[in-house]
């Protein structure tokens, strides 16, 4: 595979693993956990992944949105253009924090390897999904853990480049003090240093012999402590690192909604170091947008799942008062998976991708994407 | 250290290794700085009195003409008897420019649509292709487009991430050029009418991203944050240092003075002492002082004189140039 294609894979997994996550954790009701294991089916597909680890071309900006949008269409509901946007701000800002703030390169596989761990444990008791998530692991496994970390660090300036000048607040970040108020993040002088780096102050000088003739400690800056083990890149094994992992840390509980007094509470309980803050604004989004969520199971056989969505949203419910009545239940249809709907439908999108990314008659046209949006970004 | 005005540019500063590069134009009493943004050369030229900047933005190019969204991997100045060159290199290929940007000399494609980087001793200019690891060799005539290929160094199996020449301005020391790759080896050479590999310093896989050679001195930077100083033809380690938490990006050393400069993701830089001791062929490293960009990881971090009197910093996403001069 080509080196420039490999990002796209960590993003694509990223996302897909957050839409998952988002949807799981909210905790809706039961039925619609059902209706998850299509998704999940749908995601790890095995024609879709196929796609997925083929060479391609790094997306424009303007693709992934594209890409983004099709997976929260089929995994949850139209959502409104105002919510979509704030949705993948979110997204990607939480995407940039994590690959920026990977202790090494080779890190971001551990990343994955979280973002695919949640994933896995949902679906664990059914083993048709299983197997399609462990064939997701066996490929990324194959791909990425020959690499070295020169070839890692390739792949994170590569998504870098990617996230440049991207400086969108997220207010959860802000009051965790993860984000300033300028819009960049926090980057820690303290805690461990990566696996295979010492803590920096020692110099140790040799004679041309090979003996050590002197030692020096020289005041460092910074408040570093030994690294910690490392992480396993196998299928199953602890990751050691905390980016990417479960919405929550263990000792907070699972909240559907955030009233000021619970978000208090679950304050005090945080015990996570590195926690995904990001979660709760997340969550706090896409539970006023689902808020009125009712799942309905159809009185026949036939695999199809209505959802009924009535935004919360001040913005929506203006938009829905002001919408003609016809339109004010608006019944959106979730296909379920059939396996050939879903290839078709799959395919449809991949082609669709395909076409935006053909090589046009001026080879410089992906590049003007990029450049446009690089250029609306400065 | 003072921290001067900052020098803003069009675009914020890529991840990428040494990612500034510093041209001092003493007869005209002006500094250049090249800082690479994606497929973009951000160049400005910044007068001595502070009082006057200019600017410019290069694209990469495919052939001569066509602007290109291949991302550039360097862009450097190489400083020959003659002429001053302006080399970006992009996954696509290789543009020499005035030193100005005003105009373009060459352009060498690349088969392989990977990284190379570049750089420049006293006659040739060295570009590498970092898939397969091999050097290249270009002859400069002194004025003019006539750029010749003239030799392919084989040596590297890993991506060649740095080069560099002897600095010293001295003519006494063997090794010429080092080459430095993703599995940490570095590899000595002496120009020629071919050039010859004087010595192979074996890596312990970890990518050495940035390296100096210095009086006969190699000094190295890698991604577990270590600085290590060679003797270049031997391969003796005169040093050790746990410089920095993070992967270095630049390393930079004063001529004239024996400063070391070296730049990481931790969001130092740092600046050290080397003294040679001949007589007891050892080198001593003295740490000096510390910088910090806060919530930066800097990417690009070079000297911009030989003395070392002041220095100049990117970082990723950062859309100036720091710089700093001794108090």
């Amino acid at each position: 595979c080509e080196r420039s294609c490999l990002p796209m894979h960590f993003i694509h997994i990223w996302q897909m693993s957050l839409f998952l996550r988002l949807t799981l954790e909210s905790k809706l009701n039961s039925s619609f956990i059902f209706f998850m294991n299509d998704i999940i089916t749908t995601m790890f597909n095995k024609k879709f992944l196929d796609e997925l680890f083929k060479p391609q071309e790094l997306y424009s900006k303007k693709a992934l949105r594209t890409v983004f949008d099709r997976l929260a269409h089929a995994s949850i509901m139209r959502l409104n253009q105002a919510s979509m946007d704030k949705l993948y701000d979110l997204m990607t800002m939480a995407f940039k924090y994590q690959v920026l703030l990977c202790p090494r390169p080779k890190d971001i596989l551990l990343v994955s390897f979280n973002h695919m761990d949640a994933i896995r444990d949902f679906v664990r008791d059914t083993p048709s999904i299983l197997s399609q998530v462990d064939e997701t692991y066996r490929q990324l496994i194959e791909m990425y853990t020959p690499l070295s970390g020169g070839e890692f660090q390739l792949i994170r300036q590569t998504l870098l480049i990617f996230f440049q000048d991207m400086h969108i607040r997220v207010s959860i970040f802000l009051k965790d003090k993860v984000q300033n108020s300028n819009g960049r993040f926090v980057l820690p002088t303290s805690g461990p240093v990566p696996f295979g780096t010492q803590i920096p102050g020692l110099i140790r000088m040799f004679s041309c012999s090979g003996d050590e003739v002197k030692r020096v400690q020289f005041r460092s800056a910074g408040n570093y402590s030994s690294a910690l083990r490392e992480g396993s890149f196998e299928m199953y094994g602890e990751r050691v690192i905390k980016l990417g992992t479960n919405m929550y840390s263990v000792s907070r509980p699972v909240e559907t909604h955030m009233s000021g007094a619970s978000k208090n509470s679950a304050q005090h309980t945080k015990v996570s170091t590195a926690p995904n803050p990001l979660a709760k604004e997340e969550l706090n989004l896409l539970a006023r947008l689902m808020g009125g969520l009712e799942v309905r199971k159809p009185a026949n056989p036939d695999s199809r799942f209505r959802v009924n969505l009535f935004a919360t949203d001040e913005e929506e419910e203006e938009a829905l008062i002001s919408r003609p009545d016809e339109l004010s239940y608006e019944v959106i249809n979730i296909q379920a998976t059939k396996d050939q709907q879903a290839n078709a439908e799959l395919a449809r999108i991949m082609g669709e991708f395909t076409e935006q990314e053909e090589p046009s008659a001026s080879p410089s046209s992906k590049g003007d994407d990029l450049l446009a949006m690089m250029d609306g970004l400065c | 250290m003072n921290g001067e005005k900052s020098i803003q540019i069009k675009s914020s500063a890529s991840a990428l290794y040494n990612n500034l590069s510093v041209l001092r134009i003493a007869p005209r009493c002006l500094t250049y700085f090249t800082v690479v943004h994606a497929n973009v050369v951000n160049m400005v030229s910044a007068s001595w009195d502070g009082l006057n900047f200019s600017h410019r933005q290069l694209q990469s190019k495919e052939g001569n003409i066509a602007a290109s969204s291949s991302l550039i991997m360097q862009a450097s100045w190489c400083v020959l008897p003659s002429r001053e060159l302006l080399v970006l290199t992009s996954q696509k290929g290789i543009q020499m420019y005035e030193s100005d940007g005003s105009i373009m000399v060459y352009w060498h494609a690349l088969d392989n649509p990977e990284t190379p980087t570049v750089t420049l001793p006293k006659t040739q200019t060295f570009i590498e292709r970092i898939s397969s690891g091999s050097v290249l060799v270009f002859d400069i005539p002194s004025k003019g487009s006539n750029v010749m290929l003239s030799e392919v160094l084989e040596e590297h199996r890993d991506a060649v991430t740095d080069m560099a020449s002897e600095c010293s301005g001295s003519l006494e020391y063997m090794a010429d050029l080092v080459t430095a790759d993703d599995s940490g080896l570095l590899c000595v050479w002496k120009s020629g009418e071919d050039f010859q590999l004087l010595h192979k310093i074996p890596g312990f896989d970890v990518s050495c991203s940035s390296v100096k050679l210095w009086k006969g001195t190699v000094a190295a930077g890698y991604g577990t944050g270590q600085i290590r100083i060679y003797e270049a033809v031997t391969g003796i380690v005169h040093a050790e240092v746990n410089a920095h938490a993070r992967w270095i990006y630049s390393l930079d050393i004063a001529p004239f003075s024996g400063l070391l400069l070296s730049g990481a993701e931790d969001s130092l830089v740092r600046v050290w002492h080397l003294t040679m001791n001949p007589d007891a062929n050892s080198v001593e490293v003295e740490h000096l002082y510390s910088e910090c960009i806060t919530d930066t990881q800097i990417c690009g971090a070079k000297f911009c004189d030989g003395d070392g009197y002041a220095f100049a910093v990117t970082g990723y996403d950062l859309s100036e140039i720091i710089r700093y001069t001794q108090a």
